[in-house]
């Protein structure tokens, strides 16, 4: 068919008789196609990438809508189809509640004690990894297997370690001469055993990402600069350091991510008392607190105001580390 | 080669996922309309599985009763689910209820959270009320009570019941030159949880280097509270725990022991607390019915022979369960005849006899199994009869729909912190009253 049209077409005949001349209707079609093409360049791509922002619209962007709304009112777990209005009420609640203080001031606090000494072991783990050495391979998949651990075995584990009565940690403290310390009770002594659980399971899983950017940087920048006669220490921070500073920064604004989140650790190093992070909410964290909130209390409503103060938080803590970022970026002329 | 194979080794997974999952929602779909049409899906020798969740120790399956039901009732099988925390398991259980899904056919419910259950979530339960073989007064009657709505539906068959008593270790009484005989330790505090806090005083003074009088304050004040007439709420289930009597004696009882030092401070149910009983950490517990349970199972061989029970200062209830039939369940009618079966005198006396939980059944507590019963692990100790003769005593004090939450604020945010950090008490009850305030007026 298409063919014959064609042909009737090229015939010739009358010009202007036929609506579209078929003297420019080679070089329309040429340019339809052209112009096809150059959507298909630029359509594609999205076509390609849709399914993934589809789902995201609906388990991702519409939950979180839908919490923001809840927000606004009172709703109660149990009967969640049924929701009066508050306004902003939920947020000012926040603002005059101690407990939510404590828990912000908590998750940062963890969030410091945990991310700060956990990349920068990995960094360190990364760089001796970097070298050759026998049994390479094996030792880059031990140091993942902590990730691999579910929370809840190795918290189980750090639970008993830190026992302060019957566990190994205040055991080998006393054999240098340190009394019993409370690693459940005491503020400082709880939030650091949390942080240990968390850096003990992200360490390994930072080390693999940053060696894999070691691993990029040319050979030939270590040989120049061991022939300038730099040290190892000296090329790990002339060198190493500045090639892999947007992994670093990566592994950064992952861990912050995962460092305001922070949940199933302190839940489960509290025992019974994980809901509300100790009896004095000396290591609750904002998603604990959100948890304590929704579930135990049924408190949906101020429980997704906290949700969305969190994600508020990261928000501005991601812009902060932008901003930095960028500046760093432009002193250095890059 | 590879290149076709692999499209199509794709395309065969795709479409046996797509078959899977075909099959799995219709699967479910039936089933589903199969319960609703009449709320029980078994035909006549059908093959049903009863999943059963409870929490702590509720005894069936150490009396063997699953197995005896399952070999007198060949088409059912029995899945039991237990979690050992109740606050955890309460937690869970409420947003199963709220979502309708992921419950089991029979939910255990503790009597603290007994009035949510009616209230809030009445409708959410089956009335077992209607079921034959169900009569509402085989049960002490204010154990039926709690466990009935405003419209009048039973929604909770009693378990056990928790009369008090208190639970010593005979070695190291007599360490600390107490009396040991349990009439004579009885006589340490007849009459007033306050006493108690003195012959605790008089322990300390004495004891065995690392011991303590008695395992947490918050037991402590539990037991206290128990014995009063007003506790959280008033009749008509308003919290009054701000001004109720009860609360302000039970709660200055327990700073009183937590600041003469007599208590171990720890927080009761959790692995320090289990691990302390084989470590003889502390002399006494308070001892509901069920406690001889726990405690025979943590103390272990170590400390058999050695623990006695001797009567309360005053006799209170505390604790005690309900079995529920949610009607979110696919097999309610078989659910509720099991609950019926388990609940039943005689399965509440070989429980009693087994793991000590105390039936709730008048019936039950007079049967001559209960009443001359002798735990193994007591020795002679008559713990049938002291228990029957604790609950005879009992006066309940009406329960309201926070009092679960009020309580586990004031033990593990209020008292916990002033055993744990030396919190001034006063600071400690304003912490407590603001913690309330956050989490009950939504």
């Amino acid at each position: 068919m298409a063919t014959s049209i064609r042909a009737a077409a090229e015939d010739g005949s009358a010009p202007t008789t036929a609506p579209r001349g078929p003297a420019d209707a080679g070089p329309e079609r040429s340019a339809w196609r052209s112009r096809l093409y150059r959507l298909d360049l630029k359509a594609s791509p999205y076509a390609y990438i849709a399914p993934f922002f589809l789902c995201f619209a609906a388990f991702g962007l519409f939950p979180l809508i839908w919490t923001g709304w809840l927000s606004l009112h009172r709703v109660d777990l149990l009967n969640p189809d049924v929701m009066d209005w508050r306004g902003v009420d939920n947020y000012t609640r926040l603002w005059d509640t101690d407990q939510f203080w404590t828990a912000l001031r908590n998750t940062f606090t963890i969030g410091v004690i945990s991310t700060v000494p956990q990349l920068l072991m990995a960094l360190g783990l990364a760089h001796l990894l970097n070298y050759r050495m026998h049994g390479r391979g094996f030792l880059r998949v031990a140091i993942l297997a902590p990730y691999a651990t579910s929370i809840a075995a190795a918290t189980l584990v750090f639970v008993q370690l830190f026992n302060p009565d019957y566990g190994m940690i205040n055991w080998l403290l006393s054999m240098i001469g340190i009394d019993r310390t409370d690693w459940y009770a005491d503020t400082w002594p709880s939030q650091i055993a949390v942080s240990t659980i968390v850096t003990w399971r992200w360490t390994g899983y930072n080390a693999l990402i940053y060696l894999a950017a070691m691993q990029a940087v040319p050979k030939d920048l270590y040989e120049a600069a061991s022939l300038d006669g730099a040290t190892r220490w000296q090329q790990f921070t002339k060198v190493t350091i500045p090639s892999i500073r947007p992994t670093i920064l990566f592994t950064i604004i992952v861990s912050t991510i995962g460092a305001t989140q922070l949940f199933g650790e302190p839940m489960l190093f509290g025992g019974g008392v994980g809901v509300s992070g100790g009896s004095a909410h000396q290591f609750q964290t904002l998603s604990l607190y959100m948890y304590e909130l929704g579930w135990p209390s049924r408190q949906l409503g101020r429980a997704s105001a906290v949700a969305w103060t969190m994600l508020l938080i990261l928000l501005l803590v991601g812009a902060v580390q932008m901003l930095i970022a960028r500046r760093n970026r432009t002193k250095l002329g890059g | 080669m590879r290149t076709t194979s692999r499209p199509r080794r794709a395309a065969v997974l795709a479409t046996s996922a797509l078959a899977a999952s075909a099959l799995l929602l219709t699967a479910c779909s039936s089933s589903g309309t199969k319960s609703n049409s009449d709320g029980s899906s078994a035909a006549s020798g059908e093959k049903v599985t009863l999943t059963v969740g409870d929490f702590g120790t509720f005894g069936y399956k150490e009396a063997g009763l699953y197995d005896e039901y399952m070999a007198a009732h060949p088409n059912i099988k029995i899945e039991a689910n237990t979690t050992q925390d109740g606050q955890q398991y309460w937690d869970a259980l409420t947003t199963h209820l709220a979502s309708g899904s992921g419950l089991a056919d029979i939910q255990a419910v503790e009597v603290g959270y007994i009035a949510q259950a009616t209230g809030t979530l009445g409708d959410k339960f089956t009335d077992l009320g209607k079921v034959d073989g169900v009569n509402a007064s085989a049960w002490l009657p204010w154990k039926s009570k709690q466990a009935t709505t405003a419209k009048g539906s039973l929604i909770g068959l009693g378990t056990d019941i928790g009369p008090m008593a208190v639970c010593y270790r005979k070695d190291l009484f007599q360490q600390a030159g107490l009396p040991t005989d349990r009439a004579e330790v009885a006589k340490l505090w007849a009459g007033d949880w306050s006493k108690f806090v003195d012959a605790g005083k008089q322990y300390q003074a004495k004891a065995p280097s690392g011991t303590f009088f008695t395992d947490s304050a918050s037991g402590l004040f539990n037991a206290a509270l128990s014995a009063e007439s007003t506790q959280y709420s008033d009749d008509s289930g308003k919290l009054v725990y701000k001004d109720s009597a009860g609360v302000k004696k039970a709660w200055d009882i327990a700073v009183s022991a937590s600041q003469a030092k007599i208590s171990a401070g720890l927080r009761q149910f959790q692995d320090p607390w289990n691990a302390a009983f084989a470590n003889a950490k502390f002399a006494t517990v308070v001892c509901p019915s069920w406690m001889t349970g726990i405690i025979s199972k943590y103390s272990g061989d170590s400390g058999k022979g050695k623990w006695d029970i001797a009567a309360p200062p005053v006799a209170s209830n505390w604790g005690g369960a309900f079995l529920t039939v949610p009607k979110a369940g696919k097999h309610q009618k078989e659910a509720a005849a099991l609950a019926a079966w388990l609940t039943a005198p005689e399965q509440q006396a070989k429980v009693f006899t087994k793991v000590g939980n105390l039936p709730s059944t008048t019936a039950g507590l007079d049967l001559p199994a209960v009443q001359s019963a002798k735990l193994d692990f007591f020795g002679d100790t008559p713990t049938g009869q002291i228990f029957a003769a604790a609950a005879k005593g009992i006066k309940p004090a009406p329960i309201g729909e926070q009092d679960g939450t009020v309580k586990t604020i004031i033990t593990d945010n209020g008292i916990l912190d002033i055993e744990e950090h030396g919190t001034d008490p006063a600071k400690a009850w304003a912490n407590v009253t603001k913690a309330v305030d956050d989490k009950v007026n939504g």
